[in-house]
């Protein structure tokens, strides 16, 4: 059959293209799709006058609407700061001897505190606070059992500078002897101690091992862990006579402690000492308030 | 139309329109690729982005044989959320000699771009040997058998030759010294720490995984720690118009 012949319901003829015999009409585009078409290429156009475009000599056209985003997230971050004005820079001096009593401050200090903390320091610490599990080295945060105090300045202290770490100067220094591995204490000294410690904690043990164990204690531990092992937060010394063990209350456990000491590091979180990357002053305080009320501030 | 009565010859001559649509789609590209290579926002030199140094190297080497990038991002995009969670949006040039880019399309672990200082060597070494260890919701599988295979330098130079034809600024005194770089980073008091410094700043150098001999663990590590520590935020102010 030759090309227009036959005429379609709309009066247009075929294609003249013919598969076995099927054959194809010429009808034109349907018109909304036609214009729908013809007002996208127009947007488009309108799109690369309006938004950064088209390459030129050195930079792209910048678009008459100056869309950047870098001025953007400049302006949202500008945006959320605006909203928090004034709390974030009355937090950032604020007492913390006395911040717990201003509502409004710890309102915000707490929820800012929770974000900080669930950026920063949930990895070791865990996202609930409690340091993952007994034992892992990493401080539960829900007790009272502070390792380096636990008022709301000196925990802001230790977010701020850290624990022997080689950032800050001022970073919660305390070394406690290998006693094992620089040959202070023999074998079966350290397991008397070990039981003896054990004893502290009402703990099972060996009396036959913690009695010459106390001796050794006196002598050796008490300096930092205090006569009655109840730790000294002032030189990062741990309760010993509690059931909570950063490293684990087994007599494994206990027995590496002392034959090799332990050196956990936590690290500087203050802008001061991590460029780009650390907490400002009101998120310092904000963390220190956050933690100081998961339980057991002082 | 005479243009539409023309456009049948293309469609009647299968190479000549595989011809003409490889030429449409040949400006296309040229459009867009082109500029990058050009414009000054793509090539805006930062100041304190150096070449990674033999340790890292071998370590970004690790990072890449692991296929991290499946799971990591190193790209902070500049959005508010992304800024206040990794910090400083990433720059174009943090990764000018990272040869391929490790930018990542997809997260299911956290963006590593600012990686760098978050965390102690010791938390990497648990993280690696056991992720659940530290992060109990984490989906990760374990990389304890890193710290396990030691690693000699043998192929560092032939690695920093190839980074070079590509266009990292290696000097012939960087390979010379590859060998003597990679063990000192690793080991700071065995080698010349110094001289280490002095080809690349900012470079830490430390026994990383805290185990005798230089293994990937090191080296991966030693990548970790420095990954988006390079610019100095403090000083640096971003071109609002890049």
């Amino acid at each position: 059959m030759s090309e227009g012949e036959r005429k379609s319901a709309e009066g247009y003829g075929t294609t003249g293209h013919s598969w076995d015999g099927i054959e194809e009409w010429n009808n034109p585009l349907p018109r909304w799709w036609l214009w729908v078409f013809y007002i996208t290429v127009i947007w488009g156009i309108g799109y690369t006058i309006a938004y950064p475009a088209w390459p030129l000599v050195d930079r792209a056209t910048s678009g008459l609407l100056g869309y950047s985003t870098r001025d953007q997230v400049v302006e949202r971050i500008a945006e959320a700061e605006a909203r928090n004005a004034g709390l974030h820079e009355q937090l950032a001096v604020a007492d913390l001897s006395e911040v717990t009593a201003n509502a409004e401050l710890v309102n915000y200090a707490v929820r800012a505190g929770a974000a900080v903390f669930r950026n920063n320091c949930s990895q070791c610490h865990g996202a609930g606070a409690d340091g993952l599990r007994m034992g892992s080295g990493y401080p539960n945060l829900l007790d009272d059992d502070w390792l380096w105090g636990g008022t709301v300045e000196r925990i802001a202290y230790t977010v701020r500078h850290g624990i022997r770490n080689e950032q800050s100067d001022d970073a919660h220094w305390s070394e406690m002897p290998a006693f094992g591995r620089d040959e202070l204490l023999g074998e079966t000294e350290i397991a008397q101690v070990v039981h003896y410690v054990r004893q502290l904690a009402g703990l099972e043990h060996d009396p036959a091992l913690s009695g010459p164990g106390e001796e050794i204690f006196l002598n050796e531990c008490s300096a930092c862990h205090m006569e009655d092992g109840t730790g000294d937060p002032e030189q990062g010394a741990p309760n010993l006579a509690d059931a909570i063990w950063l490293y684990g209350g087994s007599v494994e456990d206990l027995t590496e402690t002392v034959a090799n000491a332990r050196f956990g590091v936590m690290p500087a979180w203050s802008e001061e000492y991590r460029a780009g990357g650390g907490l400002d002053d009101a998120e310092v305080n904000a963390v220190a308030v956050y933690v100081h009320r998961l339980g057991g501030g002082e | 139309m005479a243009i539409l009565e023309k456009h049948k010859v293309l469609e009647k001559n299968a190479t000549l329109l595989l011809a003409a649509s490889f030429f449409v789609v040949t400006i296309g590209g040229i459009v867009e690729i082109a500029p990058l290579f050009y414009l000054e926002n793509t090539i805006e030199k930062v100041k304190g982005v150096r070449p990674y140094s033999p340790l890292e190297l071998a370590g970004r080497d690790v990072y890449i044989r692991e296929g991290c990038y499946v799971c990591h991002s190193q790209m902070i995009r500049p959005m508010r959320d992304e800024v206040e969670r990794y910090g400083h949006y990433s720059l174009a040039a943090e990764s000018m000699y990272d040869h391929p880019f490790q930018w990542g399309s997809k997260r299911t672990g956290p963006d590593l771009a600012r990686v760098g200082g978050r965390y102690s060597d010791e938390w990497h070494v648990a993280h690696f040997v056991d992720p659940q260890s530290v992060v109990p919701e984490s989906v990760m599988p374990k990389y304890g058998f890193l710290g396990d295979r030691l690693i000699e330098p043998t192929h560092i130079e032939d690695l920093m030759e190839a980074n070079r034809m590509v266009g990292v600024p290696y000097t012939e005194e960087m390979i010379a010294a590859a060998h003597a770089d990679f063990r000192a980073q690793a080991d700071p008091d065995e080698g010349d720490i110094d001289a280490l410094f002095e080809r690349y700043p900012g470079a830490q150098a430390r026994n990383f995984d805290g185990e005798p001999g230089i293994s990937e663990m090191d080296a991966l590590i030693a990548y970790m720690q420095m990954l988006g520590t390079l610019v100095d935020f403090s000083t640096f102010t971003p071109d609002p118009d890049r």
